[in-house]
């Protein structure tokens, strides 16, 4: 890849007491990249998504390196002081729920100039008037007026927007967005979409977009990785994942969400089984108690199969290529 | 059950339920408020005028009945009821303000801490708490008054430490509430340090159940330096106070029963009036009780 490297994530592995939450996520994002993470609830998106903030809580054991461009050492070993001045500047993030990511007391021009004053030198004055832009920016219909509400008189999508504008305040070079239209109605959806996708463009940043919504990164993102019982599974471009599934559990994703196909069978195709409780995933392969293809092999863990962290995957029987051998 | 009965449906079930305690709500805050409204005007008119000096002793005029000239009669020294129960109220509401300053200014910030402190510090402060709670206000302030002498300041900073314990849980149950929400989360995210968490987010939020118990916590100081002053460990003669007088009235109470009825009534409207208007603020702050709005 040409582009600068903005985050590496290696071998992050964790865990609470003993049960393993994520185990060995690697992976990384380039400048400018947008990379999308998905998989069911409970597959440890949001968890990985944290870790890059430095904001797991403080009973869970996390090893692995979390690099950031521009920070000296792994993010999973700074001290909360050193951590307070890279998140909101080099990384910021959006969380799912726009109801209650904003603080209710404070008026919502107010909260993204503290964004700002943060980690900007600058008069209150100032920060006010760039908050005010930043929220036109957003698309957000009379800005000036909408500063001066607080998070209450606001919709839902217009406080995803507050949100968005607050993460985008300082420019960070990665924005991790949690599953940011979850709540919103399909309308609303497409709006805030365009609108993160134009922000990270316009400052070059890379985007981290973690969601269970395959359209949405069909729409979103360039690449993307699919995780699934704290692993990443499969990675690659969206259109050679999404077009060639290798990985079992990804091919299952798929068919869950293609409609056309399940107009004809009238029964939309599901994965069977669900998905076990954090740290109750088989040993080996971590979907082969869901999946149709398991053999003994699979007790074994899959090796990655691929030329990259960024491509591949972790199957040892992968679709596509029984079909290719036999066409 | 194939068809969904309208009068029972998910739409008309909250009417009758949500839509009286409402009502009663904003009922019991309106009365509060007026019954505190009247103390406080009855303290602020003291310092302007007051029918009589409250302190004065005029023998020529003993325990006269209620008349145009006293409206509350005197008292077995010719004092002017009326004019002390004015000025008592100032007594009532200093006592309220020292107390519940005393434990707001120490219990506020403790209780946020010990919410966002680690566990290896917070619960040996709340176990510390509990200590003190062990202890009757009523025991610590007549301690207090034994020890450094017995005056209104310090028998309310006792009656004000020994509100703190049940201030902080108060206070330390709704910070955690706040500190589990998605815009703390939210504020990390964006780089704030802890202690801009604690002032900006948490205590703004929780301000409301600040106010809930502080009102409380005044009815309960007021009743305390009553009690205390009847006991003759409160305000020292001649300074009027309305526990004093109900002492003084102790052995008329069969010749002249009035004397005991006015400094008693106010102290009920006085304790009343604070509690109705902390039941009224905490069914409209309380966030829990959201959904009847």
């Amino acid at each position: 890849m040409s582009g600068q490297r903005v985050l590496q994530v290696e071998g992050l592995d964790v865990s609470v007491g003993r049960r393993g939450l994520l185990h060995d996520v690697t992976f990384s994002i380039d400048r400018g990249e947008r990379v999308g993470l998905i998989g069911e609830s409970g597959s440890g998106k949001s968890l990985t998504g944290l870790a890059v903030l430095g904001l797991l809580p403080e009973d869970v054991h996390a090893r692995g390196t979390v690099a950031l461009a521009g920070v000296d050492g792994n993010l999973l070993e700074l001290d909360e002081r050193r951590l307070s001045h890279i998140r909101g500047r080099e990384v910021a993030m959006v969380f799912q729920e726009p109801m209650t990511a904003l603080n209710p007391t404070s008026r919502v021009g107010d909260q993204v100039a503290e964004a700002i004053l943060l980690h900007r030198r600058c008069s209150r004055g100032e920060a006010r008037r760039a908050a005010v832009e930043l929220l036109d920016q957003v698309a957000l219909p009379a800005p000036a007026e909408a500063a001066r509400a607080y998070p209450h008189q606001l919709s839902g999508g217009q406080r995803q927007r507050v949100v968005l504008a607050i993460a985008l305040a300082n420019d960070p070079e990665l924005l991790v967005c949690d599953e940011p239209t979850t709540a919103l109605d399909v309308t609303v959806q497409a709006l805030v979409l365009d609108l993160v996708v134009r922000g990270v463009t316009a400052r070059d940043s890379a985007l981290l977009f973690i969601t269970h919504d395959l359209s949405v990164v069909a729409t979103v993102c360039e690449r993307v990785l699919v995780m699934y019982g704290g692993r990443i599974v499969e990675a690659g471009p969206v259109e050679e994942v999404f077009r060639r599934p290798r990985h079992r559990y990804t091919q299952g994703l798929l068919e869950a969400s293609d409609l056309e196909q399940a107009q004809e069978h009238t029964r939309l195709r599901t994965i069977p089984g669900s998905v076990p409780p954090a740290g109750r995933f088989p040993a080996g392969c971590v979907f082969r108690n869901r999946c149709t293809h398991a053999t003994r092999e699979c007790e074994t863990l899959p090796p990655w199969t691929g030329p990259s962290p960024e491509q591949g995957y972790a199957c040892f029987h992968p679709a596509h290529e029984t079909a290719q051998v036999g066409s | 059950m194939s068809r969904i009965d309208p009068g029972i449906g998910a739409a008309g079930e909250p009417l009758p339920v949500g839509g009286l305690p409402r009502r009663r709500a904003g009922a019991s805050l309106l009365v509060g408020a007026v019954l505190v409204g009247l103390v406080v005007a009855a303290a602020l008119v003291s310092f302007v005028w007051t029918p009589y000096d409250p302190t004065l002793v005029d023998a020529s005029s003993r325990l006269q009945t209620m008349s145009a000239r006293h409206l509350f009669g005197t008292d077995k020294f010719g004092r002017d009821v009326f004019s002390q129960i004015l000025v008592g109220a100032r007594t009532t509401l200093f006592v309220g303000i020292v107390a519940v300053g005393v434990a707001g200014v120490i219990a506020v910030p403790l209780g946020i801490v010990a919410a966002m402190a680690p566990r290896w510090f917070a619960e040996p402060l709340m176990r510390l708490l509990d200590l003190l709670l062990a202890f009757p206000a009523l025991l610590l302030a007549i301690m207090f008054s034994a020890v450094y002498g017995g005056s209104t300041l310090v028998a309310m900073i006792a009656i004000g430490i020994a509100s703190i314990p049940s201030f902080v849980r108060v206070v330390r149950s709704g910070s955690l509430q706040v500190l589990s929400t998605e815009y703390v989360l939210a504020a990390r995210a964006a780089g704030r340090r802890p202690v801009a968490i604690g002032w900006r987010h948490v205590l703004p939020n929780v301000s409301s159940l600040v106010i809930v118990q502080a009102s409380v916590a005044f009815a309960i100081a007021i009743l305390a330096e009553a009690a205390l002053s009847f006991l003759g460990y409160g305000t020292p003669p001649p300074v009027p106070s309305w526990g004093r007088m109900l002492q003084e009235s102790q052995e008329m109470l069969f010749t002249a029963p009035r004397l005991a009825v006015f400094p008693g009534v106010a102290i009920a409207v006085a304790v009343l009036g604070f509690n109705l208007l902390g039941d009224g603020l905490r069914d409209r702050y309380d966030p829990k009780l959201e959904d009847r709005r």
